[in-house]
């Protein structure tokens, strides 16, 4: 057993200037690509935002945003409600699972990755199929009978014109629902993989010290999962707050986004870089200032589990 | 102390088909303290786990004052733990751990009655002044203090604890065992102590279970279970033993190496074959001449206090501990007492303990041996 000490001390005192070496050399790739793709668009952002299309610099891309505050209130508040769902949902879901037997655990979180093997715009848009007037949702109630019932409580009501569906798409509804159901998973998981992470004995030295199992979920279990909530609140919140593809299919535009504004000036008809530059990176402070709100409430937690 | 507090009856345990606890039945009295040695894996924690609550006997009865608990979850019994690892609220400081039991209790303390017993138990460990300190700031030593203060704050009627200092160095265990000690005194009550340490178990303990293989093997006062050990197995594991095959030709008289002995026992049928133990330390090194027996050295340890020699007396080799220093390879004589020899029914641990032959493996062995006492190798 010694012997076997010595020849690895030997070999880490020998290889730590190499490993050392090796080690910044294999962070080369990776800082060049974020210089590349990140820093350096960034910086265009920033440079297109401040400019007009003359060129000269301006001021003149943030104080036209204002026009567009109600799409700023609008995006931020359904990625909040979003946000909120998932983790109303996430949450006793991740519980749930963390209770399980390994084996049931990993078919369970199999099962819930899923979805996310098949393309995005794919299971956006079978949702669509399922929420349009003539969709799948609608054309079974009909079939049961709900609207017929609903038209016959009218019966009578002079001013009632009777409907043939309900209006699910094209609402702010199907948005939420679209991001829910896209990142769920994202809420779910690094839950999960915090709430397996607690010891098992901590759990039992709440119960010896006479909580109930209320008490350890409230005591112990909620505040030793908060890093993972916050990790989920990030992963969904961001995107959500960011999306074009959920609300441009699922609400055909009537609902508009930041995503779709900031898609609108870079591709269609109001073509204009500069704004949609400016608008980015309001976004991206916004997300910022988000961020670091909730890394002060996660502080002093352990750092949160990213799978 | 005469009362009763808790009784195992017949309690057995399997895990996945395999035994861990075979029928132990156990009487623990009011204010006792009360351990369980053996070694790693014989079943200490799953017997103080079926006794905490976090267990249930495959069938058997756990009985605490006079009333059966096998169906009581661990919240409400009167017994609190202090865990193998501590298992401190990493998410709380030292004031909330220790508070933590205080908290759960309905109806609600009030916050000065809270924290005036949060005073009272960190006194108790000495860890005033610390209440502000996050748990994971904290030495091995302080953590393993919180976790005893936290596990005393709701007064229970026992205390259990795992192996609370197996991840100590050996100083601070010292220091701490008699502080456990002084605690356990100081609060008056039921301490049920598990460890695989021996020489913890004799210091500070009342009473003595020692087990194996998920069986009880004796039950007794320290300074029993070291003199009159019941079997090789607790001959063995309690201090060091030669265990030598002989008869018991009479009461008082038992026969090995082909002549008799005198002894103190008696109560076995004439001519029993029995396990005869001799302590190292009771035996006196005499000229070859004055000797009931001679043998030759064949190693010489010195261990500060006294030589460990080990003498080979007809091809079996005996430990011997003394202050007379003897050389490897003279010719000695021995003298025993009537009272130092211990007459020991067989039992299927004869043959098994006693034999120092391999006297160096041994001790290398037992400084190298793992334990489960939560030390990570460095
Ligand atoms: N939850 C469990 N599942 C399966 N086997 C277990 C479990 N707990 C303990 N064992 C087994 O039971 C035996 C006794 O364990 P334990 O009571 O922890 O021993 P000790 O505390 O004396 O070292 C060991 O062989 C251990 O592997
Ligand atoms: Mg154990």
């Amino acid at each position: 057993m010694s012997k076997g000490k010595i020849f690895s001390g030997a070999f880490s005192a020998v290889g730590g200037f190499f490993d050392r070496f090796r080690r910044q050399s294999f962070a080369y790739p990776y800082v060049l690509w974020m210089a590349l793709f990140v820093v350096i668009p960034i910086i265009l952002i920033a440079v297109y935002a401040f400019t007009s299309s003359s060129g000269g610099f301006t001021l003149d891309n943030f104080s036209g945003m204002i026009d567009y505050a109600p799409v700023f209130v609008r995006s931020i508040w359904l990625a909040f409600v979003a946000t909120v769902a998932c983790i109303l949902i996430g949450y006793p879901v991740a519980l749930t699972i963390s209770r399980m037997s390994p084996k049931n655990q990993r078919i369970l979180i199999m099962l819930i990755m899923l979805p996310m093997w098949i393309n995005f715009l794919l299971r956006t848009y079978a949702w669509m199929s399922l929420l349009e007037n003539t969709g799948l949702i609608n054309r079974f109630l009909a079939s049961i009978g709900i609207f017929d019932l609903i038209n016959s409580l009218h019966a009578g009501d002079l001013a009632y014109t009777p409907i043939t569906h309900f209006q699910l798409i094209n609402t702010d509804g199907a948005v939420v629902l679209g991001m829910v159901y896209n990142y769920l998973p994202f809420m779910i998981l690094p839950i999960q993989s915090v709430i397996v992470k607690i010891d098992p004995f901590v759990i039992e030295a709440a119960q010896d010290l006479g909580a109930n199992s209320r008490k350890v979920f409230r005591k112990i279990i909620l505040p030793l999962s908060l890093s993972g909530v916050i990790s989920g609140i990030t992963m969904v919140f961001v995107p959500a707050v960011s999306t074009f593809v959920i609300s441009k299919l699922l609400s055909n535009g009537t609902v508009m986004l930041l995503g779709d504004l900031i898609e609108m000036q870079f591709t269609g008809a109001a073509y204009n870089p500069h704004l949609g530059s400016a608008i980015s990176l309001i976004m991206m402070v916004i997300v910022v200032i988000c961020m670091s709100v909730m890394n002060k409430f996660g502080e002093g937690e352990e750092q949160a589990v990213v799978i | 102390m005469a009362k009763e507090l808790i009784r195992l009856e017949n309690c057995r345990k399997e895990f996945d088909g395999e035994v861990v606890l075979d029928s132990i039945s156990l009487a623990i009295q009011d204010k006792e303290f009360l351990t369980l040695l053996g070694p790693s894996g014989c079943g200490k924690t799953t017997t103080l786990r079926i006794i905490g609550g976090f267990l249930r006997p495959d069938s058997g009865t756990v009985i605490f004052d006079g009333v059966k608990i096998n169906d009581v979850p661990p919240h409400k019994r009167k017994i609190n733990t202090v865990f193998q690892k501590y298992a401190l609220f990493t998410h709380l400081n030292v004031f909330e751990n220790i508070a933590f039991g205080l908290r759960v209790q309905r109806p609600k303390l009030s916050e000065e009655e809270i924290a005036r017993r949060v005073q009272e138990s960190l006194e108790l460990v000495a860890l005033k002044g610390y209440e502000k300190r996050s748990v994971s700031q904290l030495s091995g030593g302080q953590q393993q203090r919180v976790a005893i203060a936290r596990a005393v704050i709701n007064r229970p009627q026992v205390l259990l604890l795992d192996e609370p200092l197996g991840a100590l160095d050996l100083k601070l265990r010292k220091d701490m065992q008699r502080e456990l000690k002084q605690i356990q005194q100081q609060v008056g009550i039921t301490f049920i102590y598990v460890t695989h340490d021996q020489e913890e178990a004799l210091t500070m303990s009342d009473t003595v279970v020692v087990m194996n293989k998920g069986e009880i093997q004796q039950i007794g006062t320290p300074l029993d279970i070291y003199n009159e050990p019941k079997n090789a197995f607790v001959a063995d594991f309690i201090g060091e033993s030669n265990i030598i095959d002989g008869v018991m030709v009479s009461d008082n008289t038992v026969r090995m190496y082909g002549r008799n002995f005198q002894c103190l026992d008696k109560g076995f049928s004439p001519n029993e074959p029995v396990d005869v133990v001799v302590r190292p330390e009771d035996i006196d090194i005499v000229e070859v001449s004055q000797g009931q027996m001679t043998g030759t050295v064949t190693e010489v340890t010195f261990k500060g206090m006294q030589y460990d020699i080990i003498v080979d007396f007809q091809g079996f080799k005996w430990l011997i501990q003394t202050t007379d220093h003897s050389p490897v390879g003279a010719k000695i004589g021995v003298k025993i007492d009537p009272d130092g020899f211990h007459i020991m029914k067989k039992s299927e641990y004869s043959g098994l303990y006693g034999d120092y032959s391999s006297y160096s493996a041994e001790y290398d062995e037992l400084s190298a041996a793992p334990d489960d006492g939560g030390q990570e190798d460095e």
